[in-house]
């Protein structure tokens, strides 16, 4: 079971994440390494679930940049996790060319068979679910997204969900 | 038929790799660019072509690109706008799940034009699967010697890198963009300057959409005044339509720009016309900010004439009776959706992405969403339509980008158009919870509607 990890938590980084994060920097003008903030921020949260606020002041030291550039940042974009997630976060899109095709009604769907609210954590840790906005797929809706791998699914059943919850949780096993 | 010049090979197995692309004529635009033109008279060929920015706005792309700043010892960019978030549209994912080396062979050739040694392709964060899928295939064109130094020993050199964004719609509008790759927040600058002058790190930067990068690859292979030949007046070349909503077989289609609407609609080879039988309402021509339309407006303008997909004809008539092509997101409305239903949700989403710098954009879009909230839930009022227009004209023209705008067109034009629905569900609350207005005069011929 995950247990919510204590947000003052100190992190460290390891070196191949390091070595990672310094790939990223090598893409840009000497000086302008802030521009790897973002990629920099994907990378912490596929490591840890989401970005703490130790994690976020460690990025800040990295980048030589205040931990507020950091924080305003992953606080704008809604991809960044700021409290701890399900291990799978079940995004659907919930804007109008999915909508009238049946978005809500998968939305109520996952809602039910997760038995929890939009943006809560099931009690084995495993999933969280929310909607989100459209997702450049709006011709094979209901879609859904699954992070951390971004995994896409399209045209959506209550049937489709089913089997892809019970793959999940397979996967989860192993 | 008409021709497919982006996606005549979105069917041959393998065409995602560098082996099978080139086979089939791949990275010709390059070969021919980088040996045989100086980057002047590539951009006198995008000119002649008279190629329009697919990303939404429209502008002569070749323009564009002559606009560029170019001061001596100072680094210039050209930044590919892969944000695609504009609900409606989903070409440019598309275009890179399966062809992602025709982005990367249009990214070497405009970048040759432009002079850029360095270029980014910012695709948002969400499509991790189709960053995953570019950066793979720069890495084989990077090995083949196409991107690197000394591109094919022409003395070129070009790095080209994928930048992820982290889930923002306005960082599809280009100075967020800029923002964003320069690691801070989304927040649209004021212009100008523009971009051609102080974009990315105050460099001199052009920012294009995917399909408009794509694009050049044709031009350049066949020549401008070829590419020119296709479509209809100012609207050459062909356009990705991505059809989505209560069609028969929504995808993406490549069409010659001029196609009659109605042949895109209902003939087999597009979209085949609506669902199950059912009949047509309403739609949105160009992606969720452009004016929704009626089913009778959008397939015969004002003047009773064959609307067709161009810019033009899909503009003519203005906001009183046209629409826009915007970036080609089309979505199509059966008889069984609800107007105020999907005004709402769009309200819903500009309030939600607007990054709140301007208050009229910030709090109108607010305004707008609870209102029309209201209406949909049976707690509207008589006024509440002339409420929401007035909200959307004081968005409309005051905001630092066009956002703001984005958000105030599809309720001001689902109100014109569509008035006795949304008065409906304020004189018939109790039943408009339960049940939806339906098609009613929507769809009869044009003259009974326009006395
Ligand atoms: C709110 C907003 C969102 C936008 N989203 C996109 C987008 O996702 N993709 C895109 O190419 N252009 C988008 N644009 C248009 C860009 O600002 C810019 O005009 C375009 O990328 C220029 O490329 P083009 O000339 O090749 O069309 C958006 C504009 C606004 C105002
Ligand atoms: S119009 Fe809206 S999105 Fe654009 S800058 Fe102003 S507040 Fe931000
Ligand atoms: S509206 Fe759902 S993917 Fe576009």
């Amino acid at each position: 079971m995950l247990s919510v990890q204590d947000t003052n938590m100190p992190v460290t980084f390891t070196p191949e994440l390091i070595s990672k994060f310094a790939d990223i920097v090598s893409r840009y003008p000497e000086g302008k390494q802030k521009s790897a903030l973002l990629p920099i921020l994907h990378l912490v949260q596929a490591e840890f679930g989401w970005v703490s606020v130790p994690a976020m002041d460690k990025v800040a030291e990295y980048l030589s940049i205040q931990p507020i550039e950091v924080y305003e940042v992953a606080s704008f974009y809604t991809m960044y996790f700021l409290k701890p997630q399900g291990k799978y976060m079940l995004e659907v899109c919930r804007t109008g060319p999915c909508e009238i095709v049946g978005a809500g009604k998968i939305m109520n769907y996952i809602e039910q068979k997760l038995g929890v609210k939009e943006g809560d954590v099931t009690e084995d840790g495993l999933f969280s679910w929310r909607g989100v906005e459209c997702l450049a797929a709006c011709g094979f809706g209901p879609v859904l997204q699954i992070s951390p791998e971004y995994t896409f699914y399209e045209k959506l059943t209550p049937e489709s969900v089913d089997t892809l919850i019970s793959d999940l949780k397979a996967k989860a096993k192993n | 038929m008409g021709r497919k010049l982006l996606l005549e090979h979105i069917n041959v197995p393998g065409i995602n790799t560098f082996d099978v692309y080139r086979s089939k004529g791949g990275y010709a635009a390059v070969e021919k660019a980088l040996k045989t033109l100086t980057p002047d008279e590539v951009v006198e060929e995008v000119k002649k072509s008279g190629l329009r920015g697919r990303g939404g706005a429209g502008f002569p792309t070749g323009m564009k690109w002559s606009f560029l700043a170019k001061p001596e010892g100072v680094a210039r960019y050209l930044v590919c706008n892969a944000d695609e978030s504009e609900p409606g549209t989903f070409k440019d994912r598309f275009l890179m799940t399966y062809l992602p080396h025709l982005l990367i062979e249009g990214m070497i050739v405009a970048s040759f034009a432009l002079g850029a040694k360095t270029s980014y392709i910012y695709v948002r964060g969400e499509m991790m699967p189709q960053i995953r899928i570019l950066e793979k295939a720069i890495a084989e064109a990077k090995a083949k010697g196409f991107l690197g130094k000394n591109i094919l020993g022409t003395g070129y050199d070009l790095e080209l890198y994928v930048q992820p964004g982290g889930g923002a719609y306005i960082c599809g509008e280009e100075t967020a963009l800029l923002e964003s790759l320069e690691g801070k927040r989304g927040n649209p600058r004021i212009k100008p300057p523009f971009p051609a002058i102080a974009g990315l790190y105050g460099c001199p930067t052009v920012v294009n959409n995917v399909e408009s990068i794509a694009a050049v690859v044709p031009i350049i292979n066949e020549g401008g005044d070829e590419y020119a030949k296709l479509g209809i007046g100012r609207s050459t070349g062909t356009k990705l339509i991505s059809a989505g909503g209560n069609l028969k077989n929504p995808g993406v289609y490549e069409i010659d720009l001029g196609l009659p609407a109605e042949e895109f609609l209902y003939s087999d080879e597009y979209c085949g016309g609506i669902a199950n039988g059912k009949r047509l309402k309403a739609v949105v021509a160009g992606g969720s900010s452009v004016p929704i339309l009626p089913a009778n407006l959008f397939l015969k303008t004002i003047n009773n004439e064959a609307r067709l997909m161009s810019y033009e004809s899909l503009a003519y008539g203005g906001f009183v009776s046209g629409t826009m092509m915007g970036s080609g997101g089309f979505i199509a409305y059966d008889e069984d959706q609800c107007i105020v239903r999907n005004t709402w949700n769009f309200a819903r989403f500009y309030h939600h992405e607007s990054c709140g710098q301007c208050s009229p954009c910030r709090e109108g879009t607010g305004w707008m969403e609870k209102v029309l909230h209201r209406l949909e839930y049976g707690h509207g009022k008589m006024s509440d339509m002339d409420l929401l227009v007035d909200v959307s004209k004081k968005i409309e023209g005051n905001t630092i980008c066009p956002l703001g705008d984005a958000a105030a067109w599809p309720v001001a034009s689902a109100i014109r158009h569509f008035r006795d629905e949304f008065e409906w569900h304020v004189t018939d609350a109790a039943t408009a919870v339960t049940r939806n207005y339906g098609i009613a005069h929507y769809a009869d011929p044009l003259n009974t509607v326009v006395a």
